[in-house]
């Protein structure tokens, strides 16, 4: 029986399908393994409402590639759960924080291991858990802790996702994905949260079972599409100087 | 003299010990990863699951997809490992990370912190301050001992929403390197011609010798 293939033939046919009101996780941690085309391609097809799911929504930094800061500034965005919510440095302002200010996005501040915590929970069927992390803390206010062990615990839930848009170095038509150094952060346990994962590819995409079972990061029946990025212009393909 | 803060750094990486695993936060404590070590060997454990990063890349020589906490293209040390972000919060939670480094807007002689929002901020910069603050074995600031306008950071409690309650065990300042005792910060070291009195007149807590 023939393999149905999970390549799609662009980045518009990737994101085609998603609902207004989704929860979206994007991968990524600074420029490594954040899904650029992908978000650009999001930013086209105009879904709304969206709950979206990251590290940071995007720096101040410039040049900008796409990220949840322009989705917002598109009016695409409900609110934001992510580990940064403020620029870093207090003289910089975030593209988001505006919005944010108005109260025409909410946020969610999470520390960004209970973030990666909630994620993976979500995709290993725990519903919630406890972590040291925060406790007496202004986010720990009027929530439940628990005392174990004679320490105390603060409840997290689970963070299902509808969505993942993640970049990756290289996958096979099975789905399967090997990230490249720290382009792995949140990849895997977004996909695993998350019941529609799209993937942009930045090598051709390989025959199934090119990659070594052994070096499978996620598998790929956690994949649905899979993009091979073009080269530039007609893709985005950051370059070294971008974070200096 | 005040310490540089190069000078900072040297005199904190004075107290790691051999085999630690450092885990170094955004700003000034990235300095710590040029720090000779002597015959001693840590290894830099970055959040984003870097684990046995070394210095900073040279000029052309920097990884697209290798970087720090920090967003800076390092190096990997032989030996060397990339796990992924559940992974790496697993090492910190599970109380793997010998010591953090943090910078900090406020320390305080309760061993409390405040690095992650400030005042009239809606949203916050907590990345992974808090978790490391939680679990690492131990918790040392470096930071300014003043503001720009030259208000104490290092108070009797802090005036900013905190990071995490009674866990820094150092603060180095330029000015010296203190321990929080509950009520007071000890002094464990002065900066070459600074005075107790100096340092006294810039802390808003209780100054111990």
């Amino acid at each position: 029986m023939a393999r149905r293939s999970k390549v799609v033939a662009d980045f518009d046919a990737a994101v085609a399908g998603i609902q207004d009101g989704s929860t979206i996780a994007f991968g990524g941690f600074a420029l490594p393994g954040s899904p650029f085309n992908l978000t650009a391609a999001l930013l086209r097809q105009g879904a709304k409402r969206l709950v979206c799911v990251g590290n940071t929504t995007g720096g101040p930094r410039k040049p900008r590639n796409p990220d949840i800061g322009m989705l917002v500034e598109n009016g695409q965005v409900a609110k934001v759960i992510c580990s940064f919510t403020a620029a870093p440095r207090a003289s910089d302002v975030l593209p988001f924080t505006p919005y944010y200010e108005r109260g025409e996005v909410d946020a969610e501040t999470v520390p960004q291991g209970t973030l990666a915590e909630r994620l993976r929970a979500a995709g290993a069927g725990i519903p919630a858990f406890y972590t040291p992390t925060a406790v007496g803390t202004e986010l720990a206010e009027g929530r439940e802790t628990r005392m174990i062990n004679g320490r105390e615990y603060l409840l997290e839930y689970a963070l299902p996702c509808d969505v993942a848009l993640l970049r990756c170095y290289q996958a096979d038509e099975a789905g399967n994905l090997r990230f490249r150094r720290a382009q792995r952060n949140f990849g895997p346990i977004m996909a695993m949260a998350s019941k529609l994962v799209i993937v942009e590819v930045e090598e051709p995409i390989l025959p199934a079972g090119a990659i070594d079972p052994d070096d499978v990061h996620t598998p790929g029946i956690l994949v649905h599409r899979l993009v091979h990025i073009p080269p530039a212009p007609a893709a985005i393909w950051p370059s070294l100087k971008e974070t200096r | 003299m005040p310490w540089s803060r190069t000078q900072i750094a040297e005199r904190l990486a004075r107290e790691f010990q051999d085999g630690w695993i450092v885990n170094l936060g955004v700003g000034m404590p990235t300095l710590i990863t040029d720090v000779p070590l002597g015959d001693r060997e840590v290894f830099f454990h970055a959040e984003n699951g870097v684990i046995g990063f070394g210095p900073v890349a040279p000029e052309g020589q920097e990884d697209i997809h290798l970087v720090d906490a920090s967003r800076r293209y390092v190096t990997l040390n032989p030996g060397a490992a990339i796990v992924d972000h559940a992974d790496s919060f697993a090492l910190i939670r599970g109380g793997r990370i010998d010591v953090t480094v943090l910078g900090s807007y406020e320390a305080a002689a309760n061993g409390d912190f405040a690095n992650w929002k400030v005042k009239g901020s809606k949203g916050g910069v907590i990345g992974g301050a808090m978790d490391l603050a939680a679990s690492a074995k131990n918790v040392y600031l470096m930071m300014e001992h003043r503001t720009r306008d030259g208000s104490p950071r290092l108070l009797a409690t802090c005036s900013l929403p905190i990071t995490a309650r009674g866990v820094v065990k150092l603060v180095a300042t330029d000015l010296g390197l203190f321990a929080p005792t509950g009520t007071a910060f000890a002094v464990r070291d002065l900066a070459p011609g600074v005075t107790l009195d100096e340092v006294r007149a810039a802390t808003a807590a209780p100054v111990t010798e």
